[in-house]
């Protein structure tokens, strides 16, 4: 029994709070049915015709095309870079452990456009030197990407390496376990779901991203958030309003699977 | 090799690749600070005195400040029902904080947009039950940026203070509810006091979050309500004036280093620690 249960005035402004926080998901849809060529609501004339955009117009395609392959790219260094990096903290508990997570977090706690003028500023420079990566380029994107997310890599292994029970690494060291045995035969198996979570977090940063992004790119490549904010900025693009409920959809299916599937564990008892 | 050289070789790729990706190239922001378009302090002097960079950053603060209070209220409320409601409130508050919070910033102010706008939902409902005959404005206004910024930034608040609250010893309660408080004092003089570092945690995180934020100002703003960080993308790309963009983006770093000093040192919220 808990001594202090909501009250029922608390229940009601909890609701008008998830009102708030669902309202502007939901609107989206009706919107999205408009016949029409700007933001406006549909008056029964419901209309596919901004979803038919999203297929038969081709930047929407080549816009999800760019976004995954930059999202790939950047999470597979991102995590690969904060692994390495993780592992060496945990193992080698250096002294200044501390000041070198502080600064490997640096681009996470930063504001967002401070961290963009600053890539801004290096991707330009980088551009002087070569064609490949640079300011407008996808390789400059993906670099980019990596350098904000690579901090949430380490966060989420971190964490994953502080519930490793340290004894089992030093039985292995005892045995005999070289560097090499205790990193794949006996560390990484014991973190693995929390790489996995880095690596899935980090794509779906670099799938969203889009602070960072405006400040580096302008005309040649357009990841799907940048598509999305020319749609936004200038005349409201009702495609804007299909792609969202797609998006909507799949978060919602997502989460709905993962809530689904949490309860029937729960119910089966542990495994 | 000696172990010393092989955790320098774990260690040495993320901390080189940083250093030249990211503190190197913002040293160089530093420099264009105080070369652009002359070498000396005159961008920090126009920063601090110019009166429409002033009166951004005074724009910017009220709203910060305005979004972080209803945040917090927002949030405290919602964190309350996910501690300790029941089962089905628990999940469905869940499910409330989840869902705004994967999808992205983007979708999130053109939801606000679809509802806000003239042509927009709430306008046309007003209108066709005949309460109003010309539509309101409300967005591409200050009122429009604090509604998406607040929507943006509870989920964050949430978590410091549920954080809490899940700290918070149940048998404090339950000493105070046998001594006699009644519901309203036990919260008032127990719960609230003792959630109290988890509130300052969230209102720490949610209003440097709110200081750099742009995406959001920059839709729901449309130009009008400009905040320091559109300020900084509109002297990069329209007006230019790079050395003021980079001396007013290293006044903002330092103003969240020194609020991240504050956060870890005095304060140590509960849910940051």
């Amino acid at each position: 029994m808990r001594a202090l249960r909501p009250h029922r005035l608390t229940l009601i402004a909890g609701a008008l709070v998830a009102v708030f926080l669902l309202l502007p998901l939901v609107s989206v849809i009706p919107v999205s049915f408009t016949p029409r060529r700007f933001l406006s609501l549909p008056e029964g004339d419901w209309s596919w015709r901004h979803y038919a955009d999203l297929v038969n117009k081709p930047e929407w395609g080549q816009a999800i095309l760019m976004s995954i392959r930059i999202g790939v790219v950047s999470s597979v260094v991102a995590t690969v870079l904060g692994l390495f990096f993780s592992l060496g903290v945990w193992m080698a508990r250096p002294r200044m452990s501390a000041l070198l997570m502080g600064f490997v977090l640096l681009p996470m706690v930063a504001p967002p456009v401070v961290s963009a003028l600053t890539l801004y500023f290096f991707l330009t420079a980088l551009s002087q030197v070569n064609d490949l990566v640079g300011y407008d380029t996808w390789a400059g994107v993906a670099l980019a990407h990596t350098v904000m997310i690579a901090p949430f890599a380490v966060v989420m292994i971190s964490v994953a390496l502080a519930q490793v029970d340290r004894r089992i690494d030093l039985a292995a060291r005892a045995m005999g376990a070289g560097m090499m045995t205790r990193v794949f035969r006996v560390i990484l198996p014991n973190i693995r779901f929390g790489v996995a979570t880095a690596l899935f977090l980090t794509f779906m940063l670099s799938w969203e991203e889009i602070g960072v992004t405006i400040f580096i790119t302008s005309v040649n490549v357009i990841t799907l958030p940048r598509l999305i904010w020319m749609g936004l900025r200038d005349n409201i693009d009702p495609a804007v309003a299909s792609i969202s409920v797609v998006m909507i959809v799949l978060v919602v299916l997502v989460i709905g699977a993962k809530t689904v599937l949490e309860h029937a564990l729960k119910r089966r008892g542990p495994l | 090799m000696p172990s010393f050289a092989r955790h320098a070789l774990m260690l040495g790729p993320l901390l080189l690749f940083l250093a030249l990706a990211y503190a190197l190239p913002f040293l160089g922001v530093l420099e264009w600070s105080v070369t652009l378009p002359r070498p000396g302090l005159g961008q920090y002097r126009t920063a601090l005195s110019d009166p429409l960079v002033l009166s951004v950053f005074l724009r910017t603060l009220r709203i910060c400040l305005t979004v972080t209070a209803l945040s917090l209220v927002g949030g405290y409320v919602i964190a309350l029902l996910w501690v300790r409601g029941g089962p089905l409130t628990r999940a469905l508050t869940e499910l409330c904080i989840l869902i705004p919070f994967w999808i992205s910033v983007l979708t999130r102010a053109f939801g606000w947009l679809a509802l806000l706008s003239t042509k927009g939902i709430i306008n046309v409902w007003l209108e066709r039950l005949g309460l109003i005959s010309d539509p309101l404005a409300l967005v591409r206004n200050e009122f429009g940026v604090v509604v998406g910024m607040t929507h943006y930034l509870i989920p964050f608040a949430v978590f410091p203070i549920a954080s809490a609250m899940r700290g918070l010893d149940e048998r404090v309660l339950m000493a105070a509810r046998g001594m006699g408080a009644g519901r309203a004092r036990l919260f008032w003089t127990v719960f609230l006091p003792m959630t109290v570092s988890g509130v300052l945690g969230a209102a720490l995180l949610v209003f440097v979050f709110a200081l750099g934020f742009f995406v959001t100002p920059a839709i729901l703003g449309g130009g009008r309500s400009v905040m320091v960080a559109e300020l900084i993308y509109l002297n990069i790309f329209q007006i230019p004036n790079w050395g003021l963009a980079a001396a007013i983006s290293v006044i903002l770093m330092a103003a969240v280093g020194l609020l991240g000093v504050v956060m870890l040192r005095v304060i140590r919220p509960a849910g940051l620690r």
